[in-house]
């Protein structure tokens, strides 16, 4: 099958299947090593984000990710990939950390959104994205995004403000899920597909609109059928991404990244 | 009884209109207080600051009414941005005719009236959202105007105050409205940096991706009496949670005693307060 002449819903479909590499596939297969790190200092540890050092290539970096789980069982202990507040400080406090000790920072965004609960609410949701928003800004070492699966609105943005965005080739990232947008612009939650389609959520539309740097081509079918090869790309496209950075002084990283935002 | 005379009145306004949001004052001797549903004479809540004299409901503003009680007299200068104009991103279907539409009925470019204006003295750099217009949704339009008018703050040492009120980013620009988000609060770092202040005044309703970027970025936080300020819909996180929420859940009163509202300020009050915040801020700028 031919990635290319797949619609967008194909696509969404492919995002979400059960089959499809998270983030800790890419955790255990792109980085030499990874050690977790826990916890936000204010509230809790949110499972749905994993957070931790490791080497690339022999160097360090600092990875933040979102995951869904595979298992039941696992998506139950990760929230199926939406986190909490807590978890989108715990990203912004090793973030800070990795800025401290001149790490990049290589984030790999896959959630249907920040999760919609009372906790959520009473504990800043809203206050959590915004800070991250504000405060990656001004990081001065390179981020580097990756969307793997979805990217849900502001819940993949907290951890997308980043100098380059790059994207699997059917991977999708969006305003909202097509459900969602299709039940608030015409009260029909059932037009989902026809939503997807016009919401321009591809990895190929968003390359037009500028708002992602670079496609990293899946094997034909989805990324799951060859993770071997998935692997090696979305190393070699994080290394290759990275090799622009080296030599930039730490206000030039910022203000790329501040101007990349600035044009929308 | 004088009581059945409102009961009769109230059909009459209850039709409704769905070309302007339910808040929007219709054009009669009265007004149904949206809190207490009680029949008020019109120039009396009007001469009020539109709180209810019954049970104190603060109705919500348009952008022009907010400037007028709380930006001194004449001295607001509105921004033009006439370059500034919406691109339609995903040529969404009747988005553009929908545009015009209300600003027709609002008279207004878009959901945000930006400029400068003397608040008790003080010059501020001021941005009021308004929630007649698209339910003061954020597209490319509401993003540009807001991130220029930070910048223009930060270029010339003002302190920025922005009046929120907003269902969230807009739909149908899809991820460019998403981006605007990241725009703004980087503009916002900026002038952060800068030292200068940034007051976030949080008016009905406040919610979705204006919460999750600059809503809650502010210095201070002021947040008007009542108004709902949330990051997820009610009825979504009924839906997601499979539970009913507590009546006050995401009132200001709510978010202030969790910790994220520096101050809930009655409608009459609001611009003493402000001035008093700038008087202490040496009119913004940290020297």
């Amino acid at each position: 099958m031919n990635n290319k002449s797949l619609s967008a819903w194909d696509r969404v479909m492919l995002a979400r299947s059960i089959e499809r590499p998270t983030s800790i596939f890419y955790i255990t297969n792109v980085f030499d090593d990874f050690i977790e790190l826990h916890g936000d200092r204010c509230f809790g540890d949110d499972a749905s984000i994993i957070g931790g050092i490791g080497l690339l290539n022999g160097k360090p970096v600092t990875v933040i990710a979102e995951e869904k789980g595979r298992t039941v069982e696992e998506k139950t202990k990760r929230n199926f990939g939406s986190p909490h507040p807590e978890g989108y400080r715990k990203a912004l406090r090793l973030m800070k950390q990795a800025e401290k000790f001149r790490r990049p920072i290589i984030c790999f965004v896959d959630t249907q959104g920040a999760f919609c609960g009372m906790g959520a609410e009473e504990r800043g949701q809203g206050e959590a994205i915004a800070r991250n928003l504000r405060e990656m800004m001004d990081l001065t070492v390179p981020v580097i995004a990756i969307i793997i699966g979805e990217g849900g609105s502001g819940g993949a943005l907290a951890i997308a403000v980043a100098n380059k965005v790059l994207m699997l080739e059917n991977a999708v990232y969006s305003i909202l899920s097509p459900e969602g947008f299709s039940a608030i612009l015409w009260k029909d939650s059932s037009r989902a597909q026809e939503a997807a389609e016009v919401m321009k959520m591809t990895a190929e539309d968003l390359l037009k609109l500028n708002v992602i740097e670079e496609i990293i081509s899946e094997p034909a079918g989805g990324a799951h059928l060859d993770k071997e090869a998935i692997a090696e790309a979305v190393k070699n496209c994080i290394l290759s991404s990275l090799a622009q950075y080296e030599g930039k002084s730490p206000e030039e990283i910022a203000e790329e990244r501040y101007q990349r935002f600035r044009k929308f | 009884m004088i009581k059945d005379i409102f009961n009769k009145k109230k059909q009459v306004w209850a039709q409704p209109n769905k070309s302007i949001v339910n808040t929007k004052v219709p054009d009669s001797m009265w007004i149904k207080c949206t809190g207490c549903k009680k029949a008020v004479y019109r120039k009396k809540i009007e001469d009020n600051l539109m709180v209810c004299p019954h049970c104190s409901y603060h109705m919500r503003l348009s952008a022009a009414e907010r400037i007028r009680i709380i930006v001194d007299a004449g001295t607001f200068e509105r921004f033009d941005f006439e370059d500034v104009v919406c691109s339609d991103p995903l040529n969404f279907p009747g988005y553009k005719e929908k545009l015009e539409q209300y600003s027709n009925t609002t008279g207004l470019r878009d959901a945000v009236v930006c400029g400068t204006g003397k608040i008790c003295g003080h010059k501020a750099v001021i941005c009021v959202m308004d929630s007649n217009f698209l339910m003061g949704s954020m597209g490319y339009v509401v993003g540009e105007c807001i991130t220029r008018s930070v910048e223009y703050a930060t270029e010339n040492s003002l302190p920025i105050i922005i009046f929120t009120a907003s269902g969230g980013a807009r739909m149908q620009e899809g991820i460019i409205s998403l981006m605007q988000m990241a725009k703004i609060s980087g503009a916002l770092a900026k002038h952060n940096e800068s030292g200068l202040l940034y007051l976030t005044v949080i008016t009905d309703p406040t919610t979705g991706g204006v919460t999750a970027s600059f809503a809650m970025l502010g210095d201070i936080i002021m947040a008007e009496r009542g108004a709902l300020i949330g990051f997820a819909g009610k009825r979504v996180i009924e839906q997601t949670i499979k539970q009913k929420l507590p009546p006050n859940f995401q009132s200001a009163e709510f978010m202030a005693s969790h910790g994220f509202v520096d101050l809930v300020c009655e409608r009459d009050k609001m611009k003493n307060l402000i001035g008093r915040i700038l008087t202490i801020h040496g009119g913004g700028k940290h020297e």
